[in-house]
């Protein structure tokens, strides 16, 4: 079984149809009805949902409280490489986006300083992210990565390229709690104009690869779609698809969702489907409404305060005080490459304050070690 | 009269109202419920909990160790190892040793694995824990787990959150009925007349969270949960007379036969 068989009935085609026919009643509708439809995610992905965005937002903040509380769990990414073998047109990784700054891998030692880093600000769950370099960052280098952040944290996941079942269970075996792999677009045309080189040329490689880490054991399964290569909706759609998915699939994974919006790219791309605040606020609510317990990370990619607004929107991780270069805690702080440009970047006692004013918790573990057998506490 | 008290493993219980401390917007949120509802049983996730520095726990931080029982709870455990594992973790770092067992493999309705929760009561039981199991309304597992040495069965009366009260009700009178230890009602209880209509059935105690954590006022509606309990319980012991489906009629429809004479 693959989500390909799945995304083989949901084409383009069926899905513009259905949100070009939807009315404000199918809004209506979807907005009122306990378990929603594909359908109803298509009228409240439609036009006239942007005229329902108030009451979608009460709906969606009433779900997200039921289902996990007034809390915002926190984490922090680390880059523990830069170095890329792709070539993603709307990435500054990539081998040909004309970046000249510095490219490493950090060592042992520095990985351990920038979890130092990070533990003293009181993070116990943290991302650690490479680009798509299976030659220059191999797998047993990840794998000696998050045995060195287990260390520091309890939660440890990871946003690397796609890997083989048995790549995530060897990672799962060291302690990896979760994987976050975005598909940045389920467009297969899309996908293969913007990918130019290396495995992630592999659209179906990469579309499977969330599921053979469930398979392998990660208990938290994080998707997206880089927003701004398609029409949102469409994206959009199938993101909301393959969560429901994943949810069947790997049913002892907690899935979530991020959406990650496309605002900084190098020189040679411009982004073709820009999407603005209150497109993105529909998409949120209507992904919401249409998966209830799904998890919503939230990254430092937008601005402070559209942040805030957010929060009780059905946001249920955020990150703060984030950096996207290798070293950028600790060891490197301004002289490698980053991968894009934060917008968010007050320190994380500021983004508490911003929590808890908006009435939320914000949550820093949420796992323990005693979980994991091969644990040494 | 002598006095009603709930006594779980030998140990006498103050009240009747036990209480979840996840969802909370804050830690001041989670001491006013406590202090309105003067639960004596609170539970907290392992995984939540950070026991290496309690004073800086939101949680924790929160707890008075002479007025609560701080009865640690295993969510997030997917088998009885994990769970086991939890459950010496918290023994070692002080805790009494009681445990809320809480196998819950998927993560979307926290609902639990029966097999795990046998087999892991199993093993707690023979490491010396006193062992709270939160189950299916499932009444020959909640048997099960008596003869496995179980100090309560904590059958949901509907999936975890979602307020919907006693959907399970039928099965749920039966393990009131056959049951030797305490029986509370966890997960589901969104009105405090939920938890009434839980001891007025003859449960032993309740279990609520999500509809403290989720309300406006949080210390209103503990109280009012504890007076619900107190109320449940009191009618149970008073002796509440049958249901009935239709009136009784006030001029008897046999009554003719005794007009005669």
């Amino acid at each position: 079984m693959s989500f390909l068989e799945e995304l083989g009935a949901w084409p383009r085609a069926r899905i513009e149809a259905l949100i070009e026919r939807a009315r404000p009643e199918d809004v209506a509708a979807a907005i009122a009805r306990e378990q929603r439809t594909p359908e109803d995610l298509c009228a409240m992905l439609s036009p006239h949902a942007q005229a329902c965005l108030e009451p979608m937002a009460a709906e969606a903040r009433r779900l997200t409280r039921w289902h996990f509380g007034r809390t915002i769990g926190m984490y922090a990414p680390i880059y523990i490489s830069n170095v890329c073998g792709a070539d993603c047109v709307y990435c500054g990784y990539a081998v040909r986006s004309g970046n000249r700054e510095r490219r490493l891998n950090l060592s042992a030692a520095e990985i351990r300083a920038e979890c130092a880093a990070l533990a003293a600000e009181g993070y116990q769950n943290v991302l650690l992210l490479t680009g798509e370099a299976r030659r220059a960052a191999p797998v047993s280098y990840i794998a000696e990565a998050v045995a060195i952040a287990r260390e520091f944290f309890p939660s440890v996941s990871v946003e690397v390229y796609s890997l083989d079942e048995d790549e995530y269970r060897l990672l799962c075996q060291r302690g990896l709690e979760g994987v976050t792999l975005y598909m940045e677009t389920y467009d297969p045309t899309v996908y293969q104009a913007v990918h130019l080189k290396g495995q992630k040329t592999d659209y179906r490689y990469r579309l499977d690869a969330i599921e053979r880490a469930g398979r392998a054991g990660a208990r938290r399964l994080s998707i997206g779609a880089l927003l701004g290569l398609t029409d949102w909706r469409i994206d959009g759609f199938w993101t909301a698809l393959h969560g429901r998915y994943l949810q069947r699939a790997c049913w002892q994974s907690a899935v979530s969702v991020s959406f990650p919006r496309l605002l900084h790219t190098p020189a040679r791309f411009s982004i073709p489907h820009l999407v603005t605040d209150a497109e993105l606020v529909q998409l949120m609510l209507a992904v919401r409404l249409f998966l209830p317990e799904a998890g919503f990370n939230l990254s430092t990619r937008e601005r402070a305060e559209f942040r805030d607004h957010l929060i009780p929107l059905g946001v249920t991780m955020m990150s703060a005080g984030s950096s996207t270069r290798p070293g950028g805690y600790a060891t490197h702080v301004d002289e490698t490459l980053e991968q894009f440009a934060i917008e968010d970047r007050r320190p994380p006692a500021k983004v508490v304050e911003a929590i808890r004013a908006q009435g939320y918790e914000p949550v820093w573990k949420d796992f323990d070690y005693a979980f994991d057998e091969t644990s040494s506490r | 009269m002598t006095e009603d008290r709930l006594v779980i493993a030998g140990r006498s219980i103050r009240s009747r109202l036990f209480v979840g401390t996840g969802k909370f917007p804050s830690s001041a949120a989670l001491k006013a419920c406590l202090d309105a509802c003067d639960a004596e049983i609170v539970t907290v996730a392992l995984r939540r909990a950070d026991l290496s520095k309690p004073d800086d726990d939101s949680i924790l931080s929160v707890l008075n160790r002479d007025r609560h029982l701080l009865l640690p709870n295993t969510s997030g455990a997917r088998n009885a190892d994990e769970a086991v594992r939890l459950a010496k973790l918290a023994r070692a770092a002080g805790l009494e040793p009681w445990v809320k067992l809480e196998l819950t493999p998927e993560p979307r309705y926290l609902l639990p694995d029966p097999i795990e929760t046998l087999k892991a009561t199993e093993m707690l039981v023979k490491e010396g824990f006193t062992v709270l199991p939160y189950i299916q309304a499932d009444p020959i597992l909640a048997k099960k787990l008596e003869e496995a040495g179980a100090a309560t069965v904590m059958p949901l009366g509907a999936p975890i959150g979602s307020n919907r009260g006693l959907r399970t009700y039928d099965m749920l009178r039966i393990i009131i009925e056959q049951a030797s230890v305490p029986v509370v009602v966890d997960a589901g209880l969104g009105a405090p007349s939920h938890a009434a209509a839980s001891m007025e059935m003859g449960a032993d105690a309740v279990l609520v969270n999500t509809a403290l954590a989720d309300a406006r006022d949080h210390a209103a509606m503990a109280r009012a949960f504890a007076l619900a309990t107190e109320a449940g319980r009191a009618a149970y012991l008073a002796g509440l007379g049958p249901e009935r489906s239709v009136a009784e009629a006030s001029s008897p429809l046999t009554g003719f036969l005794r007009d005669k004479d």
